[in-house]
């Protein structure tokens, strides 16, 4: 019997394995999904309202779909449903749809009618990744994770041996000075006993006096350092309310370095009324938020002074200003305008329109604002003197390219002037009334 | 006998024993000088840790530290939005349409606003109404930035909550109901539907509510005039565009008469076409701005403008009157009237005598002309006022009769002749509440000031002509703690909804007709089907008004027959008569503490800072009244008691060419006090004469008191002497008979002993610049059209941050408008004249001829000429900076770079149109000059595109580049050519009469290119030589009788 029920246990076995197999080569196909393409996906279409580990706009996503079926009982199928139109499920009632969207303040997740099954499995694939296996350094938790030392320098041993050599040629001229103080002594002291005097001195003025003696020296002196005095002072005095290299500290350490740089954001997406007015526009909060609802933390290179924790910080103090409280999600409404120091400043009476120069005539921003992607923090590039500004209008040519408004004007000029191209001076960028006013 | 002279220093040394002298001897100087008092005792100066020396290092210290300060540029912050709306990018400028209803300035207006704040006043070109945006509308803005507005609700003088207000008026106005007792809502004209609307919601609610519409200035004899012909209360419309012929008879139709606003239709018909342009007549007693444009102008007193009227009905209608008129005075009369006949339908009557029979003849002549200018079928609706109503409400509270009293945009307490009545009857009311920003005459004696808003931050809706609608939207939050009266009577009718929710409901369902609100709200104006029915807007009687007319002194309407009778019988009962006026700049007053309209000179007197009686020469000379130059350039008067009505009141005298002989005027407005600064405390109050709401009053006596006045008068040279060539003018006679070189000849210059034209290349000074690519700006400035009203003035000083500079500095000649409009009498009685006389009068006798020609003719010709920068292409002003900083731009205009001029004002002195402003002060943030630019509030205003100009620095007109150059930019961004009437000046854009065209020549089909080759056009002071980029054309008088 024992047999019997043996056999047909085992007889059952490959359609149990079947069964087994079969289930699971399902979700094997579906958990075939790449990491490495799921994180594009991902971070073109989630990471606006998604992190892995926060709950921002939307739940926090590690290891989604397993949690689900933990918790929730919930399988692909609803999954997939959810991603494709969440709305949809919210209003055809189903309970767990409806208990997430009230959780998120009512807010609907975008549709993604778009994805494929395979997209999807590739995101959840790489929601599903451990992170300590792409990178132990991300947490502390991790256990491939190595303290971070510090102060080491790539450049110590070059160093070392800088000094070492120094050090050795140092030691080298001493010793030849003491062999020249030696050899002198010697000397004198072979002539002494020659019975040879040691030259005598001669009787000469000495050169200060000589010099005060000679009037015409005296003069030509005093009239070289007058005028160099002169030409220092004026100097000195003209560059009074120039302020390049002005590098105020901010209210917030916002690096230019990370937004235009190392994220390549374009300038005139915070700064956008360079586009239409005569200001660039401080952005107001509403903008930076507009990322940093879903950026809280800084994730990328960090160096002693810039490390994680300082920038983190500083998004935390642009919560403050706007008043969102990461933890709820939420504007408290309690927010404090934040006091930037205005670091390019021109004088009342010198009219500049941003979108002349931005927009009409296509000056890149950096032409007067240098490489501000590669500044931590921005400092004024250019001295802003009317020399400078002028200097440019004689230089620049005028962008006319399929712009009516310059086709007459440029065709008479051209001809009357000679040219194929005409600078915005000949144009009268140089008349005093077109910034003074 | 040397010896027995004596020397002596005073008569005391005479007397032998003088104790004087010895005295003196012992100590020479009698007090000594009380140095313990600032020294201090000894004791204190020697416990004093501070030595001399230290005091010296001290000072030493901190002046060099300052000084190495003075190298270091302040940290400026910027503060970006938390939020940016999304309607408002840093730098560019917003525009909402809008409209001003203050009860005595009705106009669609658009506001331009910077970073959400109102700075400037602009015309609304989509509104068809006739209203354009006058000198005082376009100054309105800065009433905004009034730093001495009521700032939140007040009780008995002290700042309340608004829910304490509430609690508290509900409170009462729930007893006085359920006592029984009157509530009377006294308010301005509203001239609003919904207001209206909300008025008799009020009276539903409330029950005894009483409704009295109050004008300050009173068209109550129009309205009622019109109510009585046409059953609307309104005011018949006049479009003076389709009429040739126009008779005045005291109406200032230019000025202020029935509203305003008239101007533009009749510059049009002013600019001669085909040989043809209108003719005016106007009969009057003050020189009015009207009356200045006119092409005959017949002085004459109030009485006898009745007579004229009677006259002038009986010789165009029919019936007979009889008058006593002067013989010169019915000649014209006479006259006036055969041209009227003969226009027929071309011609058209006003007149602005406060009187329902004159009102009431005055329609009669235009229906019987069947005049294409009179429009009755849609009546202006700006005036609402009914004098018998106010006069009978002021007598009910007196009595007692009246429980509570509510107002708003009224100030009874100053424009009331019997003030003081009202103040008796204000005390026995239980509750008085006044909408006001101002803490003024009425709202202080009131239990409550309901803090009002500004215009500009109100919403509203108006009715200006009938089927005529036009919103008010705020463009910016309240300043302060601000409640709208319809606001507050939503809230008393236990209505929960906001007063722009209640406008668009109303509009909804009454006016729109199915069109959208928003676009309404977009375009400021809509124009309904004219049968729209309109909400009776009027004040409660509702009897006609026959009833109401109190007394016996005004005749009962019945035919205009009979009532033109009753006018030919008119008789002055004085030697005197006073006319009552309002002047361009201030109005009925209640814009008073406007910096602005204080310093805008009068354009007929050109006085600032003031009202003053205006007097015929004849009189002054009679009454021994004189006015005077003094050295420093001043115009100084004697002072009179002028008694009207035995009130007597103190003013100063100008003596004013064209004033009618045994007439006077002074201006109403002035002479306010309460609520505002004290240098706006100007003038005195003409209010305490207006008895029965007549701006004529015969009861009038003078006499001369001691003591002179200072005035602050602009131009003091009133006469051409013989210049023709400043501001050329011809007959429309000559204009349409006789080729352009005999009217307008190019002066000729001598060159190698020859006559030739200055205009000619080898007569040049200057090497020509190439100016033919690009744009070449010129504006053009007709003289036909220009009225002088004088709103680009302050359209100028609102774009360009004109500082206002006081009374002092006025006087001084150092007024810093950079548009100025120059008024001319003839001394002659024509301009011609005055040519004719300096022309014919050879040898040395031209001295004593020059002498005479300095004083004005007693009836004048008047012409006006605004005069700005006039942008010479051979700037003389240039060539003599020895810095370089004015300097010529290729578009034409004269630049001024103020950071480079260091006031040597050189070029003030070589300019030959005196339009060159020196900055004598900072005018900006200085105690001394406490106007707007000195409170954070005041600069508000100021156009951040153009530099508020520090001391020391030359300025003026800049053809108001920083437009121009804005819109090339736009253009540039957009990518495509500009096109004519884009290019615009403050100037330009604020004239409503179309006078100044401002625009491109090198763009052929330009409206001003064109003007540019027109016969008329000619150069200020061309035998100069300037080129100017301003052009003038000839002004042409209609002198044809017909």
């Amino acid at each position: 019997m024992i047999q019997v029920i043996y056999r047909q246990l085992a007889s059952k076995i490959p359609y149990l394995g079947l069964v087994i197999l079969l289930t699971f080569s399902t979700s094997l196909t579906a958990q075939e999904g790449d990491p490495a393409k799921g994180k594009t996906l991902f971070n073109t279409n989630c990471a606006a309202c998604h992190q892995l580990d926060k709950k921002t706009t939307g739940p926090a996503l590690r290891n989604v779909e397993a949690r689900l079926a933990d918790e929730q009982g919930l399988d692909r199928t609803w999954l997939d449903a959810w991603i494709r139109n969440s709305a949809g499920m919210v209003k055809s009632g189903d309970a767990y749809a409806n208990q997430i969207f009230n959780e998120y303040n009512g807010t609907a997740m975008t549709a993604f009618p778009q994805l494929t099954d395979q997209d999807i499995s590739d995101i959840l694939a790489y929601t599903a990744v451990d992170p300590c296996e792409l990178n132990p350094q991300s947490s502390p938790d991790c256990p491939g994770y190595v303290q971070p030392t510090g102060g080491d320098n790539p450049d110590d041993e070059g160093g070392i041996s800088n000094k070492l050599i120094l050090g050795a040629l140092a030691i080298l001229f001493a010793l030849l000075a003491i062999a020249l103080v030696l050899v002198r002594k010697t000397l004198n002291r072979f002539a002494e006993e020659k019975g040879i005097d040691a030259v005598a001195k001669d009787k000469s003025l000495p050169i200060w006096k000589a010099f005060v003696q000679n009037q015409f020296l005296v003069l030509v002196t005093s009239i070289f350092f007058l005028l160099a005095s002169a030409y220092f002072i004026y100097g000195y005095l003209s560059q009074i309310g120039v302020d390049q290299g002005y590098q105020p500290v901010q209210p917030i350490h916002f690096s230019h370095k990370i937004h235009a740089g190392d994220n390549g954001i374009d300038c005139k997406y915070c700064h956008s009324s360079a586009r239409v007015s005569k200001t660039s526009g401080i952005p107001s909060l509403n903008i930076c938020m507009n990322c940093h609802k879903s950026v809280y933390e800084y994730k990328g290179e960090t160096t002693d002074k810039y490390s994680k924790e300082f920038y983190d910080g500083e998004i935390q103090k642009l919560y403050a200003a706007a008043g969102w409280s990461d933890a709820d999600q939420k504007y408290t409404g309690d927010a404090k305008p934040v006091k930037w120091v205005r670091i390019h400043n021109l004088p009342d009476f010198a009219y500049f329109n941003h979108s002349q120069h931005v927009e009409v005539a296509g000056v890149q921003c950096q032409t007067c604002h240098g490489p501000v992607e590669e500044m931590e923090e921005v400092y004024q590039f250019a001295p802003l003197t009317m020399g400078w500004c002028i200097n440019c209008h004689r230089e620049t040519d005028v962008n006319v390219k399929d712009n009516a408004y310059y086709t007459k004007i440029h065709e008479e000029l051209s001809k009357k002037y000679g040219v194929e191209k005409l600078t915005a001076a000949q144009m009268g960028g140089l008349e005093c009334g077109k910034c003074h006013y | 006998m040397s010896s027995n002279k004596k020397y002596w220093k005073s008569v005391e040394e005479l007397k032998d024993n003088s104790s004087i002298v010895e005295t003196l001897k012992q100590n020479e100087f009698v007090n000594e000088i009380p140095t313990d008092e600032f020294l201090g005792d000894k004791e204190t100066l020697e416990s004093s840790s501070t030595t001399r020396r230290d005091f010296l290092k001290y000072v030493g210290f901190s002046t060099a530290a300052a000084s190495l300060a003075a190298c270091e540029g302040p940290v400026i912050k910027s503060i970006p939005y938390v939020v940016q709306p999304e309607s408002i990018t840093p730098g560019v400028a917003n525009y909402y349409a809008t409209t001003i209803a203050d009860g005595f300035d009705f106009a669609s207006v658009l506001v331009k606003t910077r970073e959400g704040r109102p700075i400037k006043i602009e015309n609304n070109n989509l509104a068809n109404t006739h209203n354009g945006a006058n000198a005082r509308v376009n100054a309105s803005v800065l009433g905004l930035y009034d730093s001495l507005r009521v700032k939140s609700a007040m009780k008995s003088g002290q700042e309340i909550l608004w829910s304490t207000f509430d609690t508290e008026t509900n409170q009462k106005l729930t007893d006085l109901k359920n006592a029984g007792k009157e509530i009377v809502l006294l308010t301005q004209t509203y001239a609003s539907p919904s207001t209206s609307k909300l008025i008799s919601e009020f009276k539903a609610a409330y029950g005894n509510v009483r409704h009295v519409v109050y004008d300050a200035v009173s068209e109550s004899a129009a309205l009622d005039a019109f109510e009585v012909a046409y059953g609307t209360r309104g005011m018949a419309n006049y479009d003076f565009s389709k009429a040739m012929t126009i008779v005045s008879v005291g109406a200032d139709f230019l000025g202020d008469w029935q509203g305003g606003g008239f101007d533009s239709g009749y510059a049009q018909g002013r600019v001669p076409k085909n040989g043809k342009m209108s003719r005016h007549i106007q009969f009057e007693s003050n020189m009015s701005l009207t009356g200045a444009n006119a092409d005959k102008r017949v002085p004459l007193t109030p009485s006898q403008q009745k007579q004229v009227l009677a006259k002038l009905y009986s010789l165009v209608v029919g019936g007979s009157v009889s008058t006593d008129l002067p013989e010169h005075i019915n000649a014209a009369a006479q006259k006036a009237a055969s041209e009227l006949k003969k226009a027929g339908s071309n011609g058209v009557l006003v007149t602005g005598i406060q009187d329902v029979n004159a009102q009431t003849v005055a329609l009669a002549i235009n229906e019987s002309l069947a005049s294409k200018a009179f429009d009755t079928s849609t009546p202006i609706l700006t005036r609402q006022g009914k004098d018998a109503d106010v006069t009978k409400l002021v007598a009910d509270m007196k009595a007692g009769r009246v429980g509570g009293i509510i107002m708003s945009g009224v100030n009874p307490m100053y424009t009331l002749p019997n003030a003081s009545e009202f103040a008796e009857g204000l005390e026995k009311t239980e509750l008085s509440i006044a909408f006001s920003m101002k803490a003024d005459e009425t709202s202080t004696l009131a239990q409550y000031i309901a803090a009002a808003p500004h215009y500009l931050e109100s919403w509203g809706d108006v009715e200006l002509k009938k089927g005529h609608y036009s919103l008010m939207q705020p463009t910016i939050r309240p300043l302060f703690d601000t409640r709208q009266f319809q606001e507050a009577l939503l809230l008393w009718n236990g209505n929960d909804k906001n007063y722009r929710d209640y406008i668009k409901e109303a509009w909804g369902t009454g006016i729109l007709s199915g069109s959208s609100f928003n676009k309404a709200l977009q375009d400021g104006v809509y124009v309904g089907s004219i049968a729209t029915e309109t909400v009776d807007t009027t004040s409660d009687s509702e009897t006609s008004i026959i009833d109401d007319l109190l007394g016996d002194s005004q005749p009962t309407v019945v035919s205009a027959g009979s009532a033109a009778r009753a006018l030919a019988s008119s008789v002055s009962q004085g030697e005197l008569e006073l006319s009552l006026y309002t002047k361009v700049g201030m109005g009925d007053g209640q814009q008073a503490n406007n910096p602005w309209l204080q310093e805008f000179p009068d354009p007929i007197t050109r006085t600032s800072w003031d009202n003053y009686l205006t007097m015929s020469a004849k009189d002054a000379e009679k009454y021994q009244v004189k006015n005077w130059h003094v050295a420093n350039g001043g115009l100084n008067s004697s002072l009179v008691e002028l008694t009207v009505n035995g009130i007597p009141v103190t003013v100063p005298v100008i003596i004013q060419p064209g004033q009618a002989v045994g007439s006077l005027g002074l201006a109403l407005g002035y002479g306010r006090k309460n609520g505002l600064k004290e240098e706006m405390q100007t003038g005195k109050n003409a209010y305490h004469f207006y008895k029965d709401f007549n701006t004529a009053q015969s009861d009038v006596s003078l006499k001369v008191v001691s003591g002179e006045h200072e005035f602050a008068c602009v131009q003091l040279q009133n006469t051409l002497m013989g210049r023709g060539d400043i501001i050329k003018e011809t007959t429309l006679e000559i204009f349409s008979t006789k080729d352009k070189k005999y009217w307008n000849p190019i002066p000729k210059v001598s060159l190698n002993h020859e006559e030739v034209a200055v205009t000619d290349p080898n007569v040049d000074l200057w090497d020509e610049f190439d100016r033919s690519i690009g744009h070449h700006f010129n504006l053009s400035i007709d003289l036909n059209a220009c009225t002088g009203c004088g709103a680009c003035v302050i359209a100028c000083h609102a774009e360009n941050n004109v500082p206002v500079v006081g009374k002092d500095e006025i006087r001084r000649s150092r007024d810093m408008h950079w548009l100025r409009i120059d008024r001319y009498y003839s001394s002659e009685d024509t301009f011609e004249g005055d040519n004719k006389k300096k022309e014919d009068t050879k040898g040395l006798a031209i001295i004593d001829a020059f002498e005479e020609m300095e004083n004005a003719a007693d009836n004048p010709q008047v012409a006006f000429q605004p005069v700005m920068c006039q942008h010479c292409n051979h700037a003389p002003c240039e060539t003599v900076c020895p810095v370089a900083a004015t300097s010529h731009g290729r578009q034409g205009q004269n630049h001024m770079a103020y950071n480079r001029c260091v006031g040597t004002r050189y070029c003030a002195n070589n300019c030959p149109y005196k339009v060159r402003r020196f900055n004598w002060f900072l005018y900006a943030q200085n105690d001394e000059f406490d106007y707007y630019m000195n409170d954070d509030l005041g600069r508000m205003v100021l156009n951040p595109d153009v530099t508020v100009r520090s001391r020391g620095v030359m300025e003026k007109c800049s053809m108001c580049i920083q437009m121009t150059q804005k819109t090339i930019l736009d253009a540039k961004r957009d990518g495509r050519e500009i096109k004519d009437g884009e290019f615009q000046t403050a100037c330009s854009a604020a004239c409503s009469s179309g006078a100044m065209v401002f625009g491109d020549i090198n763009d052929k089909d330009s409206k001003v290119a064109k003007l540019k080759e027109d016969d008329r056009m000619y150069h200020l002071l061309e035998s100069v030589g300037t080129k100017p980029n301003v052009q003038y054309h000839t002004k042409v008088r209609n002198t044809t009788e017909a």
